[in-house]
């Protein structure tokens, strides 16, 4: 049994996702390829690198590179002949791409596993989180997301793979790019940074949340993230959303400032290892999952919490 | 043009779901439910292109238990034209709610098929991007924006890291986000309307599609809970107690 693991990258570098989903994958199989498409040059070095890698398969166009999904799932169909599991990042891209492949092969799809119980048995969480579903597929061939939080990364190093290229497949295309527009960040990346420091809506504006968080976010290198409400007022862009809808995040510190604590924003970080609530309201749903609770305004609580971290 | 939306019945999104204790399911008796809140999304977004005079009708489609009819009511209240409900007590997978809704496709010949990106119940986010497989259609998922012009979509859709802007040739599938609108409330006049707009009740027999399920549920369990936190009162005893939990 081989499988085919799909790499997240941004052209320049391997995201620890990949090596997350290597680590699931490895519950399935020994015999490991990776598939970087896209600008892979200098990815593919890094992902033969990665240890427990038996192969990096790499694929490039301009289509690819764009990301659209009638070409990244037709390029992965091409391949999946060889496979007997092909494991996906549970990412808004892998979203994306993956039950397009399932369709394809006409098997089921198996989103955001967080456990391989067995070669056909998995683990996911349905109702945003709220229940953990334990599925056996009867299909031959496996498709899965996987939910990169819920896994170790396999180290980065040590490894010696082969990197090979494979053929693009020709696809009359019925989408075309039109534009991207990334927020820039100096920040480390939500999804994999060790601490995020995230607010709500109590914030009350975009420069508040900008110029409470940010100090504090600056103090212990964490990325910012947020709850569905702030973002919907603007206060912060979409993508720094924490939730059943947004990313899903699992640092070794999370610090809610102002967040009440809706079922769907625990959805995206109550696998945290640390939690700490501040928020005014000793009734808020957050202190019912925090570790650590301050009832405070945040006005008062964040700045006397930069100052005693020194 | 013509817009078929799929719309499903599930768990209200303000309800905290209980597992059964056999381990067998979440406890669905006597609890409120409602249309997924990614649905609603869809039927507005349907609803505002056809006052816009783009689109010309709203199909909405629902596959499930009886009950489904209400969820088809709320859609026909926000401006949906008619509906069909595919009653079935098996509770269908992503492939073959996909399937179902291919061949509701190949009789009606929508422009558009515009649904939910997720079901708040499953979270699968599967179906959309299942059923522009099966019809070889162009699909723009996670939808903050729907343009139509000429024959194409243009759709603004959120990714990790941003947004990013495609044109999908019609016929499409187009799957909605949070953000691409605020869905209406239905008006009382329009509900009493509703229940006069035709809704056509069909089975999983008609379509003769293949729904059997491929996945078998071993069990389904609580997640492992918190333990119970503890509150400081001020900033200084909580970088203290961070500290000797060994994050800071």
């Amino acid at each position: 049994m081989a499988v085919l693991v799909i790499a997240d990258h941004d052209g320049a570098h391997l995201r620890d996702t990949t090596l997350k989903v290597v680590t699931a994958a490895q519950k399935l199989s020994s015999d490991i390829d990776v598939l970087v498409y896209g600008e892979a040059s200098a990815v593919a070095a890094q992902a033969a690198a990665a240890a427990g890698v038996r192969k990096v398969l790499t694929a490039e166009s301009a289509e690819l590179k764009a990301d659209i999904a009638e070409a990244v799932s037709a390029l992965i169909v091409s391949l999946a002949g060889g496979y007997d599991a092909i494991a996906i990042p549970a990412t808004a891209s892998g979203k994306n791409v993956a039950p397009r492949i399932a369709a394809a092969l006409d098997v089921s799809i198996i989103s955001d596993v967080i456990e391989v119980v067995a070669g056909d048995t998995f683990v996911h969480p349905i109702y945003a989180g709220n229940a953990l579903e334990t599925v056996k597929t009867a299909d031959a061939k496996k498709v899965i997301t996987v939910r990169p939080t819920a896994f170790a990364a396999v180290a980065a190093s040590g490894g010696s793979a082969a990197v090979e290229a494979v053929a693009v497949p020709a696809v009359t295309l019925k989408t075309r790019f039109v534009s991207d527009e990334k927020v820039v960040s100096d920040r480390p990346e939500l999804g994999a940074a060790k601490v995020v420091v995230s607010g709500g809506r109590a914030l009350g504006s975009a420069d508040e949340f900008k110029s409470v968080l940010e100090p504090l976010a600056d103090k212990l290198g964490a990325a910012v993230g947020a709850s569905r409400a702030a973002v919907d007022a603007g206060y912060a862009p979409n993508d720094y959303q924490v939730g059943q809808t947004g990313k899903v995040v699992a640092p070794g510190l999370y610090i809610a400032v102002g967040i009440s604590g809706a079922i769907q924003h625990l959805a995206g970080m109550k696998d945290s290892k640390v939690i700490v609530a501040i928020n005014k309201d000793p009734e808020a749903p957050i202190f019912q999952i925090a570790d650590y609770g301050l009832v405070e305004d945040y006005k008062t609580a964040v700045p006397a919490l930069i100052k005693a971290l020194g | 043009m013509k817009v078929l939306v799929p719309v499903k019945r599930v768990l209200d999104y303000n309800v905290k779901v209980r597992v059964k204790s056999d381990q067998t399911g979440v406890d669905l008796a006597n609890v409120k439910m409602a249309m997924n809140p990614f649905d609603e999304i869809a039927v507005e977004e349907a609803v505002r292109l056809k006052e816009k005079g783009v689109v010309t009708e709203i199909v909405a489609v629902s596959i499930g238990v009886a009950q489904c009819e209400a969820i088809l009511r709320t859609a026909l209240a926000m401006g949906a034209d008619r509906g069909i409900l595919i009653e079935t007590d098996q509770d269908l997978e992503p492939l073959a709610v996909a399937k179902v809704l291919k061949a509701v496709a190949a009789e009606e010949n929508p422009d558009i098929v515009l649904m939910g990106k997720q079901a708040i119940d499953g979270d699968n986010n599967a179906t959309g991007q299942m059923l522009s497989t099966l019809l070889d259609w162009p699909q723009a998922t996670f939808a903050s924006k729907v343009e139509i012009s000429g024959g194409e979509a243009l759709v603004t859709r959120e990714i990790d890291g941003g947004l990013q802007t495609l044109g999908v040739t019609l016929p499409a599938v187009i799957t909605t986000d949070l953000r691409l609108n605020e869905p209406r409330y239905a008006s009382l006049p329009n509900i009493m309307k509703a229940k006069k707009k035709p809704l056509d009740t069909k089975t999983l027999g008609d379509y003769g599609v293949d729904a059997a399920a491929r996945l078998t549920v071993v069990k389904v369990t609580e997640p492992a809970r918190r333990s119970a936190g503890v509150k400081v009162d001020s900033a200084d005893a909580l970088v203290a107690n961070l500290k000797s939990a060994g994050v800071l």
